[in-house]
């Protein structure tokens, strides 16, 4: 069974998204995600200073045998991209929830929070995925 | 068994097993307004005896004359060893299998391949070719807007003196992705890229400033200012080249301050014969960083697992057959045979041999230039720096003096007045592009003198 942390807040594309204090938004892909790509070779980020939408595309990963998406779980102005990424796109595979982060949004809005699956409902829709 | 897949009876039973009545009737979807109809202007089949001898009629037409035409395609010397080689079965017959790795022969070939095209055009990485170079600058275009995340919009810059055949098939290809070309124009006096004219659309948002050396009219463009300047409006600088004039000039990856980012061609000179128009192949190639950006096959160089270097297709998991619609392009083939021929050329000749061929290109060139100077009545148009190819007004129609001259055994060369290109009004009446490649002997060249003179001799008072 992959690694689903209670904290975290969760698409059913596999985006992970958590939100601190402040109200920063660092967004991620799951274990289970990086799992199923296989090792990461590659990672597109979106443009520092750049708005993003909720559901909206903000990148591709892209492994040794598949590039996918990524959906960006919430709304808000990107602040910062993890460019440690570009040259070690496997922290990815070995810590995808914290070295192997995304980016970082400036949250517009909360109430996106309220449409994210919580671990739980994640797993399940994982479990229900690979059935 | 036989070897037809498709018998009457497998058909038949096809069509019964899933209750269709006829073949036709799988097509009664398409509204028939969009089918192509029965084919009228195709004349119905003839024995083999009647064709050889009705293209052996059609050739007799091209042989003897002595073309001064290139505009975009060139005639230069193959040696015999490159379609022997390229023509045998192992080259000729193969298709690439869909477990492409099995075919080492084929792979290797290609890398080597891009490796040489990489040393052509001075960048990094090159792909396995395209279709040729008119929809080369296409997929150069289509790259530039999605790797630029500089520019915001779909809008690119086109110089003016790009091939105009090349603008209308990017046009084709490119307008219904909502994507704009916007022309740059071109000072009629120089034949070269108007910098004026490009300055009025400074700090505008473009993707991309495309830049053709030589241009369309031979002539040498200032490629280091032009990236330059695109570099400093966010664009990315895109070269159509001519890979034989690349070992002469400076290669893109050199152009500027920082190098053109991507670079784009037609292969043709490269040991293919001009064969009507086709089939040719196109080459691009670009920086390291857009390199997940690069539509297309490329092969990359490996080990397996007991260590034993391999090739391998990379770099796949954009294309098509992983990622659908969303797919960095649907270019998915390309043309295996013609750069196979294209490789042993280069192999062949080496980089020193291609730079002689450009050199004795250049230089008949130039003699031509200085014989027409001594011509009356005609001008050389072209100013400053040309490679293979220049610009030549006569004093009546260009049209009738190429029909007359054709008559004496001379194609003259490229008319540009007859073209509806946005040369029209330019400045550029009865002017044609003449090209002398090494091909051409001093005696050639001075035959297509006299026949000039002939020819305006016996059109001499005949209205323009």
């Amino acid at each position: 069974m992959s690694n689903i942390p209670a904290e975290l807040k969760y698409l059913p594309s596999h985006e992970w998204v958590r939100v601190d204090d402040d109200g920063t938004a660092t967004i991620g892909i799951t274990d289970h995600a990086q799992d199923l790509l296989g090792d990461v070779v590659f990672v597109e980020l979106p443009e520092v200073g750049s708005t993003l939408n909720a559901g909206e595309e903000a990148g591709v990963v892209e492994s040794v045998k598949a590039a996918s998406d990524i959906f960006s779980p919430v709304s808000g102005e990107v602040l910062e991209i993890n460019d440690t990424l570009e040259e070690s796109p496997d922290f990815v595979n070995s810590d995808p929830y914290n070295d192997g982060w995304f980016y970082k949004v400036k949250l517009t809005d909360e109430s996106d929070l309220d449409e994210l699956l919580g671990a739980d409902a994640y797993a399940a829709a994982c479990e229900a995925e690979d059935h | 068994m036989p070897f037809i897949p498709h018998t009457e009876d497998d058909i038949r039973k096809m069509l019964e097993t899933i209750g269709a009545q006829s073949i036709d009737q799988l097509f009664d979807e398409i509204p028939s307004h969009l089918r192509a109809g029965s084919l009228d202007a195709v004349p119905s089949a003839r024995s083999e005896m009647e064709i050889t001898r009705l293209l052996s009629e059609r050739a007799q037409q091209d042989s003897g004359a002595l073309c001064f035409i290139g505009a975009g395609a060139y005639e230069h010397h193959i040696p015999a060893a490159v379609w022997d080689v390229a023509a045998r079965g192992e080259f000729m017959t193969a298709y690439t299998p869909y477990q492409a790795e099995a075919s080492q022969g084929t792979l290797q070939l290609v890398y080597e391949f891009q490796s040489m095209m990489t040393a052509i055009t001075g960048l990094d990485v090159s792909n396995a070719s395209l279709y040729d170079g008119a929809s080369g600058m296409a997929e150069a275009v289509l790259m530039a807007i999605r790797a630029n995340r500089k520019s915001k919009s779909k809008r690119v810059l086109v110089a003016g003196t790009v091939h105009p055949l090349y603008r209308d098939a990017v046009k084709s290809i490119v307008t219904n992705q909502q994507i704009e070309l916007v022309e740059v124009a071109f000072d009629t006096s120089t034949l070269v890229t108007d910098f004026s004219a490009l300055s009025a659309f400074e700090g505008e948002d473009f993707a991309a400033l495309v830049i053709a050396q030589p241009n369309f009219f031979g002539s040498l463009e200032d490629v280091h200012r032009l990236t330059d300047w695109a570099h400093a409006q966010n664009m990315l600088a895109i070269g159509v080249i001519n890979p034989m004039a690349a070992t002469l000039i400076s290669p893109p990856g050199e152009w500027g301050e920082n190098g053109a980012d991507i670079a784009v061609g037609e292969g043709q000179p490269l040991g293919i014969p001009l064969a009507s128009g086709g089939p040719y192949f196109g080459f691009i190639c670009c920086k390291q960083k857009l390199v997940r950006q690069m539509p297309g096959r490329i092969i990359g160089r490996t080990v397996d697992l007991d260590g034993k270097e391999g090739f391998t297709l990379t770099l796949q998991a954009r294309e098509q057959h992983i990622r659908r619609s969303k797919a960095t392009s649907n270019i998915c083939t390309n043309q295996g045979l013609a750069v196979t021929a294209a490789t042993i050329y280069m192999s062949l000749l080496g980089h020193e041999g291609i730079e002689r061929v450009a050199r004795a290109s250049y230089a008949n060139t130039h003699r031509l230039i200085g014989l027409l100077s001594a011509v009356s009545g005609v001008e050389v148009v072209s100013q400053g720096s040309c490679f293979h190819e220049f610009v030549l007004r006569v004093p009546v129609s260009s049209r009738l003096v190429l029909e007359h001259m054709a008559k004496q055994g001379v194609l003259a060369g490229h008319d540009l007045s007859s073209a509806d290109f946005t040369l029209n009004g330019s400045g550029l009446k009865n002017c044609i592009v003449v090209c002398a490649t090494e091909t051409k002997t001093e005696q050639d060249l001075n035959d297509y003198v006299s026949a000039l003179e002939v020819s305006l001799k016996e059109l001499e008072g005949v209205e323009c």
